[in-house]
């Protein structure tokens, strides 16, 4: 299994977050996060890298302690474009370089292997002509493929993406769904954290529904009916759920 | 204009005050690109603040001021963390309560201290007046800050941009956070050598918000920071020296002007020549 947590508790200073949340995903798959804001969706990411320590629960990747597991680079994060400051002065090719700094030294001295390896993320995701970019001056979607790069020149076994599909360009939707499908050949776990359903039914092999707990998870298939959307989403099941697939968003 | 710039350096307090300020200005304009790109202006001022009981304590005892200062600099910020975790009171609330009480607890030692501390060139800096022992320790400080910062710049970088990457990559950020609040109180104690507690913010927090307006790279803004700095710094003595002023006063003066050059004409960023931004 690449993902293991049982009966993981998460509290702030008193306040749950998360209880007894139980789910195994193993490798080379791709699995949907699916919840209402304040389900506890970034709060399992955060327990799953290090960010908040279990109160309860035991979480093991690859068979090893989140610690060691990030140690070993094990967990790539790629965050929502809006949580990054744009302004910041790095460039396209300094952001994904930072995918490398868990292999490096402590000085952080890249070497061929570590350029390589970027230079080989940023062909994947087609932004190697834009490397010299400011990472501000990207469109929205142009900015999320970098961070996929940088998770990708990680060389991480399990990808944790918080809402990837929000306000991107129909381009880099396909991008990122072919991506997705090449890592999971490689045997890469993928999380993807959404609310929008139509996503889940076009790439998940696996669904994980969260409210404050592990509702259920398993094959889309299975897990994507009507009662347990209507648990996860507290009676009101969204109308994306009888509707058809949402239109494409037009490019901010 | 050579006279202009050659007579002060006839003085050999001009000499010192002018080679203190410079290092002192170069230390604080490097620091002031993490102070300004992870928004701890704030946390800037209330250490500088927080400073002053150490300071007074530090020469009450005979022990060396920057000891004293850093003591109550990391102080105040694990007080800031520990009542921000416990109670329900917001950050900056917490930042504005605990650095003045630090800073009235300053105050009240100061008076009540017999000693030859004068409050008023901790307050606004004495650069003219330096002794040999703080130019020594100002060194010392100098040094160690330079050498935490080039070391773990990528990490510090890093922790800037994206503190959940490097948490997920396995670096410790708890620890360079503390790293990076060591560091800024030794250079707020080095920073009120010349400028003094008061204005020691504007050297954290100045050179970095200017070098940001003129350039998209994290290397080139360290060095306009720096060198933003060490310019304001040197003119900013020769100015007062001519102008018989405030060498505190004029120093951030300088560097504000800079800022406002920065501001209106930063080829990209500045007012004046501001384009809708080209997404390609």
């Amino acid at each position: 299994m690449r993902i293991e947590a049982d009966q993981v508790c998460v509290d702030y200073n008193g306040r749950v977050a998360l209880y007894d949340a139980s789910l195994h995903l193993p490798a080379g798959s791709i699995c949907g996060l699916v919840g209402m804001n304040g389900a506890g969706k970034s709060t399992l990411f955060k327990a799953l890298t290090g960010f908040v320590r279990p109160s309860r629960g035991r979480i093991r990747i690859n068979g090893q302690r989140v610690a060691q597991a990030q140690r070993e680079q094990a967990v790539a994060y790629v965050p929502q474009s809006e949580s990054i400051d744009c302004g910041f002065p790095v460039s396209v090719w300094d952001v994904v370089m930072m995918g490398r700094y868990g292999a490096m030294n402590l000085l952080r001295i890249p070497r061929q292997s570590d350029r390589i390896a970027v230079r080989d993320a940023l062909e994947r995701v087609d932004l190697l002509e834009l490397r010299h970019r400011p990472i501000g001056s990207l469109s929205g979607g142009q900015r999320k493929r970098a961070f996929l790069a940088r998770a990708i020149a990680q060389r991480a076994s399990v990808l944790l993406l918080d809402e990837p599909f929000n306000g991107v360009d129909v381009r880099t939707e396909k991008l990122m769904a072919e991506l997705f499908l090449q890592l999971r050949r490689d045997g890469r776990t993928i999380l993807i954290s959404t609310h929008d359903l139509s996503h889940v039914r076009d790439f998940c092999d696996l669904v994980v529904l969260i409210n404050k707990t592990v509702l259920a998870y398993g094959e889309t298939s299975e897990v994507f009916t009507p009662e347990n959307l209507e648990l996860t989403f507290g009676g009101m099941p969204p109308n994306l759920l009888t509707g058809p697939s949402s239109a494409e968003e037009p490019e901010p | 204009m050579i006279t202009w710039l050659l007579e002060p350096l006839s003085h050999d307090f001009m000499v010192r005050a002018l080679l203190v300020s410079a290092l002192v200005g170069g230390v604080c304009g490097l620091l002031s690109c993490y102070m300004t790109l992870k928004g701890w202006a704030l946390m800037g001022d209330a250490v500088s603040h927080a400073v002053l009981p150490g300071v007074v304590l530090a020469y009450a005892l005979g022990l060396p001021f920057s000891l004293g200062a850093f003591v109550f600099g990391v102080g105040s910020v694990t007080a800031i963390g520990f009542v921000k975790q416990k109670s329900r009171v917001k950050e900056d609330t917490v930042i504005g309560l605990v650095f003045t009480g630090f800073f009235a607890l300053g105050l009240v030692l100061v008076s009540k201290t017999r000693s030859n501390i004068d409050l008023t060139h901790i307050l606004f800096g004495n650069v003219l007046g330096i002794s040999q022992a703080d130019i020594q320790q100002t060194l010392l400080i100098s040094a160690l800050v330079v050498a935490v910062l080039l070391l773990l710049r990528r990490d510090l970088l890093l922790f800037c941009f994206d503190p959940t990457h490097a948490r997920s990559i396995g670096i410790n950020t708890g620890l360079l956070h503390y790293v990076l609040l060591s560091v800024l109180s030794l250079a707020a104690v080095a920073g009120l050598q010349s400028v003094g507690i008061i204005l020691v913010v504007a050297m954290l927090v100045t050179p970095g918000a200017t070098a940001y307006l003129l350039t998209d790279r994290f290397d080139r803004m360290t060095l306009l920071a720096i060198t933003s700095s060490v310019l304001a710094s040197l003119l900013g003595v020769i100015i007062s020296y001519w102008s018989d002023s405030s060498t505190a006063g004029c120093i951030v003066l300088v560097q504000t002007g800079l800022f406002l050059l920065a501001f209106l004409f930063a080829p990209r960023h500045g007012i004046f020549r501001q384009h809708p931004e080209i997404g390609a």
